[in-house]
């Protein structure tokens, strides 16, 4: 399900800070050079001068350049690999298989065997060895070959990852990003249609964002690899090969923030990377029956920005949140909460929370395809909240 | 075969016989060194120049009788060997207070003392530079006290104050420093080993990508851990990477013989450790735990052979701890005769003889380094107890190494720019 998009121009981005340029609105917030990040924040109040226009892939002066959402990747991790030399990738097939979805095709040839590290099926293990190597100051962006065998790792991610910045008292800190395919995909079957988000999004001390287009594919694999912070980023199996147009010129995204897909009036609909598709596939439908729905990407699952979510709202009163994760213990049910807890007075009828079924994805097409979140329910639960 | 370079010879004085065990026979006269080949192919039981060793607890010892060993140790230097045995009394001094300190209300949770185990912390970490990287367990204050971390520090930590190494956030089973490249303290058996193998996979990085060398080597990482964890996963998935790419890393199994109650002959199908090593490709070694001499003569070889980039060690210490597994422990399972056995080969003991036998120091000299210790511990104990607890503002500091990971409020400013974050109170 390829869809290349096309997207108005927006705004040339604004507020550059440190030679990151976002073209969202300025948010920027100097951090002091303090030793083992137990600094206080110094910050200028960010403004939230977002443009109502979605956020582009190109933008202003070049022609950009069409790439497949696969391809965005691998030139994010080609950047800044050969702009800091401490960035390494380690992965089962990374490295002269050139990874199992072409991510890291030809960085083996490109840096070595040592930056582009072909390791054994020990997830557990040589994630934690991203950790120590983390420590001692490499960046290590760990592959899982599909984001369920990350569960093998879990132990490292949660009690190294998540919490060695703050056992240690500040004096080191895990700058790793762990990637990697999840999602429901075309019948592959229970054990490779996983959705770990809504597992790993308790774990303190760790961010998550989803990437759902080749231009915030790049942006965010950019942001994750120079983030301080242990960062999750999840990919999706059948958004690999999107095709859109980038910019030519370096861009980087904000990792905190949200990205506004279609500006809208009558209903929020928060949303991420598969799904977002399913929502616009819907939204076709709902404006051909008059509704103007307003989707948001949230890409940041943990933590949630709160302010674009916020605005919206404000503007609309009625949320509606498509997620693919399973609905018990979901990123959505951490949304609804956050919601009602921010912007209670401002909300006109009950959170619809729209998400896969309670059920192991079942390998028959028919059942898969009713365990996931299709656009006819979507226009649905549309209608229903803006009756 | 990069193994061969391992000589074990210096170590082989022999082992003392244990009951229950049996030696290797040697191979016929004119093995050569290329045997090794063979020795590894054979799981490396029957190399000719390592005797068999194997681990005694309660179950084999009935009813036999371990021989003692006519250890010839190689020469120490007056200094080492002070150094050596300050560094021990440091560690059982330390631990002692800490049971003190623990009955008396001032730390708390679970706390794992290393009495009787002092011989493989000492006789290890001296031998490391400031660049190498020691990693351990939950049962980490002499490992972290080995390394150079002050005593107050530990001591602060231990009684959750602010000024502890890990500003009381970590505890016992978390003691960190980066100034001392202590990676932890880990609370879940083997956890450690995957980070000490990332911390040795940086080394040679840094060697080979980044071209950063020392005149030294290799800087080495020390991945210390217990006879349980060799039961578990990342164990052997840690030793075949390292040997994969020849990290230099040494692995320390300090074989106490328990896993709390669970005695490590019942739960290990093949108990020898050290033969796990040949079965990557790596030299395993046995060496008596109890004795900082012997246990500093494998640790050279280990640690040179990784910094010269040869790859891993896997080395077994046969050792014991004196107390339980933890404060909470009531010990009951370990037999008495078991704990007379290894109390009479309390490593602090032994080399005291060692020194006074060998005229490397008077009993007095060795006596005036006990009431330093104690000193130091004592001071330690005072500055820990005058120590203020952390502040409510401490809470939320160090979960992010970049605090925007709290993400942007419903106001579009970052929210560890709201007030109360520094204040502690704001709810994430």
């Amino acid at each position: 399900m390829t869809t290349a998009f096309s997207l108005r121009a927006a705004a040339p981005a604004t507020a550059p800070c440190a030679g990151v340029r976002s073209t969202s609105a300025a948010r920027v917030v100097p951090v002091s050079a303090a030793p083992a990040g137990r600094g206080r924040m110094v910050a200028r109040a960010a403004v939230a001068a977002k443009a109502d226009a979605p956020s582009s892939a190109v933008a202003g002066k070049s022609d950009g350049h069409e790439v497949l959402l696969f391809e965005a990747l691998r030139e994010a991790l080609i950047e800044e690999m050969k702009l800091d030399p401490t960035v390494c990738v380690f992965g089962e097939d990374v490295g002269h298989y050139g990874g199992s979805y072409k991510v890291t095709k030809g960085l083996a040839d490109m840096f070595g065997d040592l930056r582009v590290l072909d390791t054994p099926i020990a997830e557990n293990s040589f994630t934690g060895m991203g950790v120590g190597a983390g420590m001692k100051g490499l960046r290590p962006v760990v592959e899982g070959m599909n984001m369920g065998f990350l569960l093998l790792a879990y132990n490292q991610i949660s009690n190294n990852c998540g919490m060695l910045h703050y056992t240690s008292g500040g004096q080191f800190k895990i700058p790793v990003v762990i990637r990697g395919p999840g999602g429901v995909g075309r019948q592959l079957g229970a054990e490779h249609s996983q959705r770990l988000e809504s597992y790993f999004q308790s774990i303190p001390g760790l961010q998550m964002v989803a990437c759902s287009t080749p231009y915030n594919a790049k942006g965010l694999m950019k942001a994750a690899i120079r983030s301080e912070n242990p960062v999750v980023l999840f990919e999706h199996v059948l958004l690999y090969n999107l095709k859109e147009k980038i910019p030519d010129e370096e861009y980087v995204l904000c990792l905190e923030e949200a990205e506004m897909v279609r500006p809208g009036v009558h209903v929020t609909i928060l949303t991420y990377s598969r799904m977002r598709y399913h929502v616009m596939q819907a939204a076709k439908t709902l404006v051909n029956k008059g509704y103007d729905p307003e989707v948001i990407d949230i890409r940041s699952l943990k933590p949630f920005d709160l302010h674009t979510i916020g605005n919206s709202i404000k503007k609309t009163h009625r949320v509606l949140i498509v997620e693919e994760c399973m609905r018990t213990g979901g990123i959505g049910a951490s949304l609804r909460s956050a919601i009602i807890d921010n912007f209670w007075d401002y909300l006109d009828a009950p959170i619809m929370c729209l998400s896969s079924q309670d059920v192991p994805t079942p390998y028959a097409a028919t059942l898969e395809d009713a365990t996931v979140v299709q656009p006819a329910q979507i226009v649905a639960a549309v209608e229903q909240i803006c009756q | 075969m990069a193994a061969a370079s391992f000589t074990a010879a210096k170590f082989l004085a022999p082992v003392a016989a244990r009951s229950g065990g049996e030696r290797a026979p040697p191979l016929p006269a004119g093995a050569s060194s290329s045997s090794f080949a063979r020795t590894l192919r054979r799981g490396g039981a029957h190399h000719p120049r390592l005797r068999t060793a194997f681990a005694v607890s309660s179950d084999l010892l009935a009813g036999n009788k371990a021989a003692q060993a006519a250890a010839t140790h190689p020469a120490v230097t007056r200094e080492e060997a002070l150094e050596l045995y300050e560094d021990m009394v440091l560690g059982r001094v330390f631990e002692d207070m800490c049971a003190q300190m623990y009955y008396r209300g001032k730390m708390f949770g679970f706390v794992h003392l290393y009495n009787g185990q002092e011989a493989v912390s000492t006789g290890f970490i001296k031998l490391l530079n400031q660049a190498d990287c020691v990693v351990s367990t939950y049962r980490d204050h002499v490992h972290a006290l080995s390394k150079g971390v002050p005593a107050r520090s530990v001591m602060a930590e231990l009684f959750g104050k602010a000024t502890g190494c890990c500003r009381g956030q970590g505890g016992s089973m978390h003691m960190f420093s980066a100034p001392h490249n202590l990676l932890g303290g880990f609370a879940f058996i083997g956890e450690g080993i995957p980070v000490a193998t990332g911390a040795a996979f940086a080394a040679k990085y840094r060697h080979e990508v980044l071209k950063e060398s020392s005149p030294d080597g290799l800087d080495v990482t020390m991945a210390f851990f217990g006879d349980g964890t060799c039961n578990n996963g990342q164990f052997f998935e840690c030793l075949n990477m390292a040997q994969l790419w020849k990290l230099p890393i040494v692995f320390v199994v300090e074989n106490n013989l328990w896993a709390i109650g669970m005695s490590h002959l019942r739960a290990t199908s093949d108990p020898e450790i050290w033969k796990k090593g040949p079965s990557f490709g790596m030299p395993g070694v046995h060496v008596d735990g109890m004795d900082v001499l012997k246990v500093r003569e494998v640790a050279k070889e280990a640690i040179e052979r990784a910094r010269r980039g040869e790859g891993p060690t896997l080395v077994e210490c046969e050792t014991y701890r004196f107390r339980g597994h933890s404060l909470a422990d009531p010990d009951e399972l370990r037999k008495p005769d078991e704990k007379t056995h290894y109390a009479a080969r309390d490593p602090i003991t032994a080399l005291k003889k060692y020194i006074i036998e060998q005229n490397l120091a008077t009993e007095s000299e060795l006596k005036s380094i006990e009431k330093k210790i104690d000193d130091v511990v004592e001071e330690a104990v005072e500055f820990a107890d005058a120590s203020p607890h952390p502040p409510r503002s401490q809470l939320l500091e160090n979960v992010f190494a970049d605090p925007k990971g709290f993400g942007i409020g419903p106001d579009g400013t970052y929210r560890c720019e709201d007030p109360k974050f520094t204040q502690g109170t704001a709810q994430v």
